[in-house]
């Protein structure tokens, strides 16, 4: 019977039916991390429940970790807590920890890929609402909050209500200058930020088919903030060969009968879907957010419309009819598991090199896991961003949310490849966030404003 | 927030109105009280930077001291999985939402701690707004079976999910010891997926 990846796989994981009519959905890898997770290993003791299935949990430190020196203890004292807190669970329940002085640590959604932990056909569940990210590579993998956390430990298991699916075609040659992030910021400001609640996002068409395992990561992760908790690509030979050889990849044999269970996993070509959007990827533009929610965005050429009531308008410094392009930055951030990972370095430094940041902003580029931050290193990115004057950091989420002291100062501005521009995101109440592509931050940071990646490009070697 | 789940059957309470849409769990719980290894005193930073930015924040208006349901717009608590939000909210002493909609995770969070998020169209959510900002000390009757709302002369039919409603109505909104009562069909399960078993 023809069906789409998430039916399969929801079928696949079901135990059984709960009185309440939810379904009880056993989760094939839990991811932990520090914020969201001592009160659940609390409740666990009280109950005198023990972590039901150790070998298929995983711990990282990401959020409060700080990213100029990660010596310990923390200087935070908070933060110390909570990193000796996540220690003594992980020791007490044997679930492996990726600490600051591991080589393996990072962001929990940039790590689990890059690992192998995230395989297509898996239910994933983490303390994080972008657990989203891992469905790039065909997962269906959930945000949860942490009396979830609790049931995930306890039984290894959520009481769920099953989603409907919303197929997103996007097709076509995106054009220079124009990358994943554009394409996320696109699909949320046409279907809004709530118009995915109910919905898993499938994305597919010949624009997702082309892209790499990182551009659909950046797609996926993205999905909660146009309301969908759930967004996947179908695994495809992109996906294999970016699994093959990876730490917790299957090995020998065992990989090829997981590529012959992925292919069957993936959605069927005459599979139902609840819904069906389009987009066309040549019509996309570099886009930026001006608002205070993801789906308020426009076009770099585009004028930014709206009732000026609105109080976005008022917290920005926005008027209607406005322009984002001579928006004068104070702060540029890379990182974050939207855009935190190699190739986002990568072609953010193509852009960089030979260039200094404007004598007025502060530049910091924050890699999404120390193997990024080594790969980066190994093709001397550092000293490319260091030569134009960014700050070269230690791995973490740092100024995406700034619960470490990486933050805004009153009302800046932040050209950010983050995901969220809400008020006080980024650590101050009042500070103010232009979300944008890598590209675009790197550019704005030698501009020193806001200004149409296109246009420098044209002066970049390929 | 007991951790022995009683039935939730009804909501009787004065009104909280806090007008908006899109108010994301950054604005309920700024991340920087995410830093603890507990729940404990999140009701003293529910909408701190909102409230600093706003004198009259109806969180700080005398006139809703004391109330106990949440009417909010779209979109309540969208953005980041954060439970310290619902967490925050319910120990400030409210014990459920009526809104026009609610983010997924957050809805369920709040269900996880016994707190109802009830759905309702945007005309009634607005006419129980001005009702409780003119007259304050209106009860707002919220029965969780039937979804019907009451206070004072405004009177509409509200949803909560089947799911979630039965989960209140019978005292099984906390759900661990359930997903704990056969353990077996766990196993069972994770015995047949290919990726646990070296795909074999």
């Amino acid at each position: 019977m023809s069906d789409t990846l998430f039916h399969k796989v929801w079928d696949m994981h079901r135990v059984r039916q709960l009185p309440s009519g939810q379904t009880q959905l056993f989760i094939g890898l839990h991811l932990v991390h520090e914020v969201t997770t001592p009160q659940a290993f609390d409740m666990l003791r009280q109950h005198g429940w023990r972590v039901a299935f150790p070998e298929r949990t995983f711990a990282t430190m990401d959020h409060i970790v700080p990213t100029k020196t990660q010596q310990r203890p923390f200087l935070d004292v908070m933060a110390e807590e909570m990193a000796s807190s996540l220690e003594r669970n992980c020791r007490d329940a044997a679930i492996p920890l990726w600490a600051p002085d591991s080589e393996l640590q990072g962001i929990v959604h940039v790590i689990g890929p890059e690992l192998g932990l995230t395989q297509p056909g898996m239910t994933i569940a983490c303390g994080d609402s972008h657990t989203s990210t891992h469905g790039a590579l065909g997962a269906i993998a959930l945000g949860i909050g942490t009396s979830q956390v609790r049931d995930v430990l306890a039984s290894q298991c959520l009481a769920l209500d099953p989603l409907k699916v919303r197929r997103i075609d996007v097709n076509g040659r995106l054009r220079p200058g124009v990358y994943a992030k554009d394409v996320i910021l696109t699909i949320i400001r046409r279907l809004g930020v709530q118009g995915g609640v109910g919905f898993a996002y499938e994305y597919g068409g010949s624009t997702i088919d082309a892209m790499t395992i990182d551009e659909r990561m950046t797609i996926s992760n993205m999905s909660i903030e146009g309301g969908a908790r759930v967004g996947y690509v179908n695994p495809d030979e992109t996906t294999f060969a970016y699994i093959k050889g990876r730490r917790f990849a299957p090995q020998g044999d065992a990989f090829d009968r997981a590529v012959a269970w992925w292919k069957r996993i993936a959605s069927d070509r005459d599979a139902y879907y609840d819904d069906r959007v389009t987009f066309d990827a040549a019509a996309i533009e570099p886009t930026v957010t001006w608002g205070i929610n993801p789906g308020q965005s426009v076009g770099v050429g585009e004028r930014i419309a709206g009732d000026p009531r609105d109080e976005a308008f008022a917290f920005m410094g926005f008027q209607p009819g406005a322009r984002v392009t001579g928006t004068k930055i104070d702060v540029a951030f890379i990182g974050s598991c939207t855009n935190g990972r190699l190739s986002d370095l990568e072609e953010a430094a193509r852009i960089v090199r030979g260039h200094h940041v404007a004598r007025h902003v502060k530049a910091l580029v924050v890699p999404g896991s120390q193997s990024v931050r080594r790969a980066a290193e190994a093709r001397g990115l550092h000293d490319v961003f260091i030569d134009a004057g960014f700050e070269w950091r230690g791995a973490g989420c740092s100024m995406c949310l700034g619960m470490n002291p990486d933050r805004l100062e009153g009302r800046q501005i932040c050209a950010s490849s983050s995901n969220r521009n809400f008020k006080g995101r980024q650590g101050s109440p009042t500070g103010r966030t232009l979300l944008m592509s890598p590209a675009m931050v790197a550019a704005a940071a030698i501009a020193g404003e806001v200004v149409d990646v296109r246009d420098v490009l044209e002066h970049v070697p390929a | 927030m007991s951790d022995q789940p009683s039935p939730i059957t009804h909501v009787s309470a004065r009104g909280l109105p806090l007008r908006g849409n899109d108010i994301d769990t950054d604005r309920i719980m700024p991340a920087r009280f995410l830093r603890a290894v507990s729940f404990e005193g999140l009701e003293r930073h529910v909408f701190e930077d909102d409230r600093a930015a706003d004198p009259r924040h109806p969180f700080d208006d005398g006139r809703y001291a004391g109330s106990g349901i949440l009417v909010v717009n779209a979109n309540f608590g969208c953005g980041s999985s954060r439970e310290h939000a619902p967490q925050g909210l319910a120990r400030f002493g409210l014990r459920a939402v009526i809104g026009e909609s609610f983010s997924e995770i957050f809805q369920g969070n709040a269900a996880m701690i016994g707190m109802p998020c009830f759905v309702a169209a945007h005309a009634d959510v607005d006419r129980l707004q001005s009702l409780v900002e003119r007259a304050p000390d209106t009860i707002i009757e919220a029965d969780v079976q039937s979804g019907t709302i009451e206070a004072g002369p405004v009177r509409f039919t509200a949803t909560l999910s089947p799911a979630l409603r039965d989960g209140f109505v019978s005292g099984q909104w906390n759900p661990t010891a359930m997903l704990l009562e056969h353990f077996d069909e766990v196993r069972a399960v994770a015995a047949r997926l290919p990726y646990l078993r070296g795909f074999e």
